[in-house]
């Protein structure tokens, strides 16, 4: 059976598992939809949560950007895991108090105004829309790999399934079709990461062998590693290359964008008790880990990997000749992934050879020259491949690769599918039926949720087409987002007594600011050529924008604050309010309205 | 803190003061952990924390890398233990 069967089959078989699921167990629960997590136990409910957190970025881009950067890229590993300390500290707990179904609803009551709440759903819709594209990327990578198509063509059928998907809705609210969706993930992830440990260092578990003694050479790992990219005029893995201001911006804004963004907060609002939030936030965090402490050793031995295939005999022998490249079973990958146009090579020199260096360095420029090299030949490597090529690339068995292609889609399209569901609601529910027109139907409430729902993923192809960065850097842009509007408006909710006036000025600006400084540097709403400044030469000092978020977020608290000092405090019922979210007593069910 | 419940309304709202400043204390050690193993060990700090090697690399590299994300983990259950046995101290969990 060839591998394009075989990647068939596995994506079929895990899509007829997670349909079959949603209907056998949508029968009992239809009435109970929004809350899918009551009477689920906090492990199972944590797994669910992991699963509709951890998309395309998660699964697909992370370990790419962690391989080709090293050590200053870990802002990923640290931003997207701490998050969930602020969660489960700052918020879970005194929202599920608080006992209503959607952020835009604690917003507009707790700060007494519609305007506040309007404020926080166009806050939501912007942050979801720009993770949406992060993960349009992600899908057109896997389906064009998978359907040995384009990545143009593979994320226009991405789309359509990803619509259908969302359409059927089912798969969002049935906690058991996300605990089979986990399990597909992480077993996707870690099994080729196992294999490779093992190929590797010979150690069984790949977070403890990432630390452990490459066999070949019987040096550490990371040393080796680290030598063989110093050779090749890159950066050493293991080293602080960038700048530190930036990875402290970089990792806050990821952590506090975590805790802002509404589809993982809104599973806090279900459980079935105050202490559950506290421990659902726990259980989460166990299953994300599993996948986030293996990350770091996929992204270092496949960068291992990849140099030691274009060096065969070492970084002071030849370079992998054209010729084997073509008949050599163990480069079969290379001829797949160009079909998707995300890797390209070009011999240059026209030496039969290709030389894969860092043709910007001074030293290796002398040593080209002194070798009659024309530049780096392997010319296009996309990162957000590398997880899917991974296996490939190390020559594991057809299963597994046809195994990382069910995962890789199942993480895409359950969080793709989340958030469109998330945006939906938020434009039919809390934008037209709660501020345009309340009278309208249940069926036009319908209508203009699958409408919202359209224009969205249309939005979010179309931008996808060109997207402003690597999936898992697009979504880190939606992480500054949320963390510069809604985190600091739910904190400030919480443990200050912040007015609505104050409240909203602070969203507000928050919000703009950090958009106008992502504009200025990823082209007005993303549209390419239309920047002024880049990430390399940023507006403010080292400032990247996917680091701006963090600032923004201080924007937002400074404002509201001074804001609100200046206004009139908020009214006694409300002040109340505050004090009876504090205390767990008296919870009671979630209720909507 | 068994007899709280019988306190007249002035005792029950020093209660509720005190219930809330030892969770604001527990919360700001919980968060000087968490961004002393993110910020400090992983970041600011590897510099000085360079002479302890950790296999081919340093130990600033395995808190950026892993040791944060475990040090997240203890945190939250330790805060969602420590927090449970406030609530019954305090008399203020759900029955």
């Amino acid at each position: 059976m060839d591998q394009f069967t075989i990647n068939l089959l596995f994506v079929g078989a895990s899509f007829a598992l997670y349909i079959g699921i949603a209907i056998w167990a949508r029968a009992g629960s239809t009435s109970e939809f929004y809350a899918a997590g009551r009477g689920v136990h906090p492990v199972t409910n944590g797994m669910a949560t992991a699963a509709d957190w951890m998309s395309a970025a998660s699964f697909l881009s992370m370990a790419g950007l962690i391989a080709f950067t090293g050590y200053d890229n870990s802002a990923y590993l640290m931003g997207w895991t701490g998050g969930y300390v602020l969660l489960a500290l700052l918020l879970a707990p005194y929202l599920r108090k608080f006992g209503k179904f959607t952020v835009s609803e604690f917003i507009g009551d707790r700060f007494y105004s519609p305007t506040a709440r309007l404020v926080a759903v166009i806050c939501l819709i912007i942050a979801s829309t720009t993770y949406v594209i992060g993960q349009m990327t992600g899908v057109g990578v896997a389906f064009g790999r998978f359907l040995e198509v384009s990545s143009t063509t593979g994320l226009l059928i991405g789309a359509v399934i990803v619509f259908a998907y969302a359409v059927f809705g089912g798969m969002k609210g049935v906690t058991y079709t996300q605990v089979a969706q986990y399990i597909v993930l992480i077993l996707a992830y870690t099994i080729p990461a196992i294999f490779i440990s093992l190929q590797l260092t010979g150690n069984p578990i790949p977070g403890l062998g990432l630390f452990g003694t490459d066999q070949a050479s019987g040096e550490p790992l990371l040393a080796k590693l680290d030598q063989i990219v110093r050779e090749l005029g890159f950066g050493e893995y293991t080293a602080h290359n960038g700048d530190t201001l930036n990875m402290v911006l970089f990792t806050l804004s990821l952590m506090i964008g975590t805790a802002g963004l509404p589809h993982v907060i809104m599973r806090f609002f279900t459980v079935p008790k105050v202490a559950d939030a506290r421990w659902s936030a726990g259980w989460a965090l166990v299953f994300i880990a599993l996948l986030y402490l293996t990350a770091p050793a996929v992204g270092a031995m496949a960068r291992l990997n990849i140099t030691q295939q274009f060096w065969p005999e070492g970084t002071a022998g030849q370079a992998v000749s054209l010729e084997q490249i073509e008949s050599d079973p163990a480069y079969d990958w290379m001829a797949t992934w160009q079909q998707t146009g995300l890797l390209g090579w070009e011999d240059l020199n026209g030496d039969g050879r290709i030389q894969y260096y860092n043709d910007k360095n001074a030293a290796m420029q002398e040593k080209a020259t002194a070798e009659g090299w024309a530049g780096n030949e392997l010319t296009n490597f996309n990162n957000d491949i590398l997880v899917l090529a991974n296996p490939e690339i190390a020559n594991l068995p057809s299963w597994v690769i046809g195994l990382v292609a069910a995962g890789g889609l199942a993480a895409a399209l359950s969080t793709a599918a989340g958030l469109l569901l998330a945006i939906s609601s938020a434009v039919s529910h809390d934008l037209i039926k709660g501020q345009i027109n309340p009278a309208i139907s249940e069926k036009g409430e319908l209508l203009s949720a699958r409408i919202a729902m359209a224009v969205a993923i249309a939005v979010a192809t179309w931008l996808g087409l060109n997207p402003p960065g690597f999936a898992a850097q697009t979504v880190a842009l939606a992480f500054g987002l949320a963390a510069a509007s809604i985190f600091p408006a739910l904190m400030m909710g919480i443990f200050s007594k912040v007015n609505n006036k104050g409240a909203v000025a602070g969203m507000l600006s928050g919000l703009i600011v950090t958009l106008l400084y992502i504009f200025l540097h990823k082209g007005w709403f993303f549209i390419p050529d239309t920047n002024s400044f880049t990430d390399a030469d940023p507006l403010l000092g080292t400032i990247k924008s996917t680091s701006f978020g963090a600032v923004g977020a201080l924007v937002n608290f400074a404002v509201a604050f001074t804001v609100s000092a200046m206004t009139k405090p908020i009214p006694q019922e409300i002040s109340e309010l505050v004090e009876s979210v504090r205390v767990p007593r008296g919870a009671g069910a979630a209720q909507d309205h | 803190m068994a007899d709280q419940s019988t306190h007249h309304a002035h005792g029950a709202e020093e209660a509720g003061k005190a219930y809330w400043s030892a969770n604001l204390r527990l919360i700001f050690i919980s968060l000087i952990i968490w961004a002393l193993c993110s910020f400090g060990f992983g970041i600011l700090l590897r510099p000085m924390l360079s002479g302890i090697a950790v296999g081919g690399s340093d130990l600033g590299f395995w808190f950026a890398q892993q040791g944060s994300i475990i040090v997240f983990l203890a945190l939250i259950f330790f805060y969602a233990w420590r927090m449970n046995k406030l609530d019954r101290e305090y008399g203020v969990d759900e029955e």
